[in-house]
């Protein structure tokens, strides 16, 4: 099973969605704890009226989604499979509160109409009046690989061509309250760029929404291939971790889920002495913050590497070989419980 | 890529019983579900009835035999219940001999926790109990079922409003079909809430009489909650131990409306292309189906959009169709995989489950839905619908094998 990239768009903390070369101006934020994207100007992408209705997570969906129909060249995908961790958290918030407030009397129905997980990829559907298959994936760290397994999957069955397949999840004031209460972010302010030499725990809150096109063809949009997604749950320990990776192809570089939190970041320095000794390694949750999908990101910066044929200084762990790289391995795991791989070859 | 996908398991707990067996007396007893909320407190709980697992948390503690101390939801009780049973159905007893993974559906997850930290949340930003919002996102009632099931091959979540399970379905067949998989527990599971129950009283699309399917008076949907999963398997486990089979996931089709956010389009696009995708899947023509378990939820719109969508496709002989959900309340992510359990049920005992609550046929439509149960027919071949807020439409095909 695999997959040619003939299209992408992210919309992250990055100036990603403007620029062409990856990561041409890294954007560094200095004492935070939290990162939030750099939004464009949505007036381009959707219609105004449309967008006024919609949160901020549809708006970076269905943004990001056109523009990466727009620059593959797609105008009705064959399906459209999103995958998101927390879902539409800003309109659920706001329902739960109306409950409350009102004594669950004359409520807006509005935010609960937008609540549902599949919003982003039913409002894209909508725009497009695309009648094809539609799923939407939300399980913590496995959301977005789930809609690429799902995607590679349909290619494979012939029942599609073109996919549209995304990863978002939105970070909100109260979301990121709730899990700084939980101990997932450090206590200290950090500064971004120079986020894994921060020894301490927990990492900096992140979002952002990634779309790409997916597509059984070649074409001269095509930038890079999938070959291979695998999920793991919850692993006794690293030797069934380095088993499960062990069957995979010796990539020429890997994209580690490092997020500077001290305990989760053992598991992948403990694969570097192991099974990725040897290879270079580089790392990008200090330039999109932590969230279940940042690995929709990893995929969009995979693409970026391999068809530019360059690692940008600012996401590497350590000195680069210069070779060819013909395949990247992106491995990230979420709280050392959803554990995923994703193979991104060259054309 | 021929597989057949073969269902050897199913488990089900919701509003007109525990288990199996006892949702299936109630199908054959014709008795409702639907009544007096007792275990939420609304404010709407002598006003609307819902169809409640009757059952306190810690009754569903005690069922689901989960460790003391652990956290769960409502959501999660539920899923562990029916989770369980479709194995002990389907005599697993190794699950680790073959790759299996677990595939749930929820659209609220552990909200019935969240709310209880919300209450105290939105007062003071540093209250709430955090062990009642680590349970909130869909994953986690889906991570605890796979505890509970030890199931670690592969686990995830769909999330498509009102068809989520019926897609879980439909993935599941494809993991087995693409060789992913050799066995997959598939399945949804959704608790009753505030947040639901005010999310459809804000749409005015709750019946205050109980919901009344495919009736010309219909006034909405009955909200309830529940669980249901299936065990899927591949053709080479069932030639190799020649166990017991329920029959077969024969097709299936997935289509998005992509006409409103929350209302079907009223000439039933989306539910036409689902379901006829599910026959060009299944290789069966619409005359070879013997009963359709239709979505039905009893709102003005869905029942006309999918009943248009069924005369679309049958012209003027539509086979036996009801709607269950007079039985068990619409169950929101669970209701795919509850109906799938009612097909499997009716292939089983060769009958047809009545569509309670129906007196007068309606203007728009040319066929009123069966009634009374009916025994003794032929049900080979059953179609079951499944459509959500989003245009999400997904329509299975259950055959017996």
């Amino acid at each position: 099973m695999e997959a040619y990239i003939n299209g992408l768009s992210a919309i992250s903390p990055q100036n990603t969605f403007a620029e062409d070369t990856l990561l041409a101006n890294p954007v560094g934020y200095s004492g935070v704890r939290s990162l939030r994207c750099i939004e464009p100007q949505y007036s381009a992408y959707i219609d105004p009226m449309a967008s006024r209705r919609m949160s901020r997570i549809i708006k970076m969906g269905v943004c990001s989604a056109m523009k990466c129909l727009r620059d593959s060249g797609i105008s009705t995908p064959d399906a459209i499979i999103t995958g998101t961790g927390m879902g539409c958290v800003e309109d659920t918030g706001k329902f739960l509160v109306s409950i409350y407030k009102n004594d669950e009397k004359l409520l807006n129905p509005t935010p609960f109409i937008q609540s549902t997980h599949n919003t982003v990829g039913a409002s894209i559907a909508l725009i497009l009046k695309c009648h094809n298959y539609n799923n939407t994936y939300g399980h913590r760290g496995f959301s977005f690989e789930s809609a690429l397994i799902d995607a590679l999957m349909l290619l494979q069955e012939s029942k599609a061509t073109d996919i549209l397949t995304g990863g978002i999840d939105e970070l909100t004031p109260d979301l990121f309250t709730i899990t700084d209460r939980l101990g997932l972010w450090k206590k200290e302010p950090v500064d971004n760029l120079c986020l894994k030499d921060y020894r301490s725990s927990g990492s900096i809150a992140g979002e952002g929404s990634a779309y790409f096109v997916l597509s059984s063809r070649k074409t001269e949009k095509s930038m890079a291939r999938i070959g291979r997604v695998m999920t793991f749950f919850k692993p006794d320990n690293q030797e069934e971790i380095e088993k499960k990776l062990g069957n995979i192809v010796k990539p020429d570089l890997v994209i580690l889920g490092v997020n500077g939190d001290q305990t989760g970041d053992e598991v992948y320095s403990n694969l570097r002495k192991g099974i990725f000794k040897n290879i270079p390694a580089v790392y990008y949750k200090h330039l999109c913050g932590e969230y279940d999908t940042s690995s929709a990101f990893a995929l969009a910066m995979a693409a970026g590497i391999i068809r530019e044929q360059h690692v940008p200084d600012i996401m590497k762990l350590d000195s680069m070989p210069d070779g060819k790289i013909h395949n990247i391995l992106i491995y990230n795991h979420l709280r050392n419980v959803n554990h995923s791989v994703i193979l991104v070859s060259s054309c | 890529m021929a597989e057949k996908v073969y269902i050897t398991g199913a488990g089900i707990i919701s509003s007109i019983g525990f288990n199996y067996m006892e949702v299936l007396s109630s199908l054959e007893s014709s008795l409702s579900g639907i009544g007096r909320l007792k275990y939420i407190d609304s404010v709407y709980r002598d006003e609307i009835p819902f169809a409640e697992v009757r059952a306190s948390n810690n009754e569903l503690r005690e069922m689901a035999r989960v460790p003391r101390n652990g956290i769960f939801s409502r959501t999660s009780l539920l899923g562990i219940i029916a989770a369980r049973e479709a194995l002990i159905n389907s005599a697993i007893k190794n699950i680790s001999e073959h790759r299996t993974g677990l595939i749930s559906a929820t659209t609220v997850g552990g909200m019935d926790r969240t709310e209880m930290f919300f209450k105290k949340f939105i007062k003071d930003k540093s209250h709430g109990r955090l062990r009642d919002i680590i349970t909130h996102d869909n994953g986690d009632s889906t991570e605890k079922i796979a505890a509970a099931c030890d199931v670690k091959d592969y686990v995830t979540t769909i999330s498509t409003a009102c068809s989520s399970s019926a897609n879980s379905i439909l993935l599941g067949s494809r993991l087995i079909e693409n060789g992913i998989l050799d066995r997959a527990i598939v399945g949804g599971t959704d608790a009753l809430t505030l947040f639901t129950i005010n999310g459809f009283n804000s749409l005015n699309i709750l019946d205050k009489g109980g919901c009344k399917p495919f009736d010309d008076d219909r006034n909405g949907l009955t909200l309830g909650e529940g669980a249901a999963f299936l065990v899927l398997e591949s053709e080479n486990i069932i030639k190799n131990t020649g166990k017991k089979v329920l029959g077969t996931v024969a097709g299936y089709g997935n289509a998005c409306d992509a006409f409103h956010q929350t209302a079907s389009s009223p000439d039933g696009e989306g539910a036409y292309i689902s379901m006829n995708k599910a026959f060009v899947k299944s290789g069966l023509t619409p005359d070879n189906i013997n009963y359709i378990n239709a979505h039905g939820t009893g709102t003005k719109n869905n029942d006309l959009s999918e009943g248009k969508a069924l005369e679309r496709l049958y012209g003027g002989s539509i086979p036996a169709v009801s709607s269950t959900k007079a039985f068990t309340g619409h169950t929101l992510g669970a209701a795919g995989a509850i109906e799938a359990v009612f097909s499997i049920m009716a292939i089983e005992k060769q009958c047809i489950w009545p569509n309670l609550n129906f007196k007068k046929k309606m203007n728009e439509l040319g066929f009123v839905p069966a009634t009374e149960l009916i025994r003794n027919v032929p049900v080979r071949n059953v179609l079951s619908n499944s459509f959500g807020f989003g245009g999400n439409n997904t329509s299975l095909i259950f055959s017996k094998s």
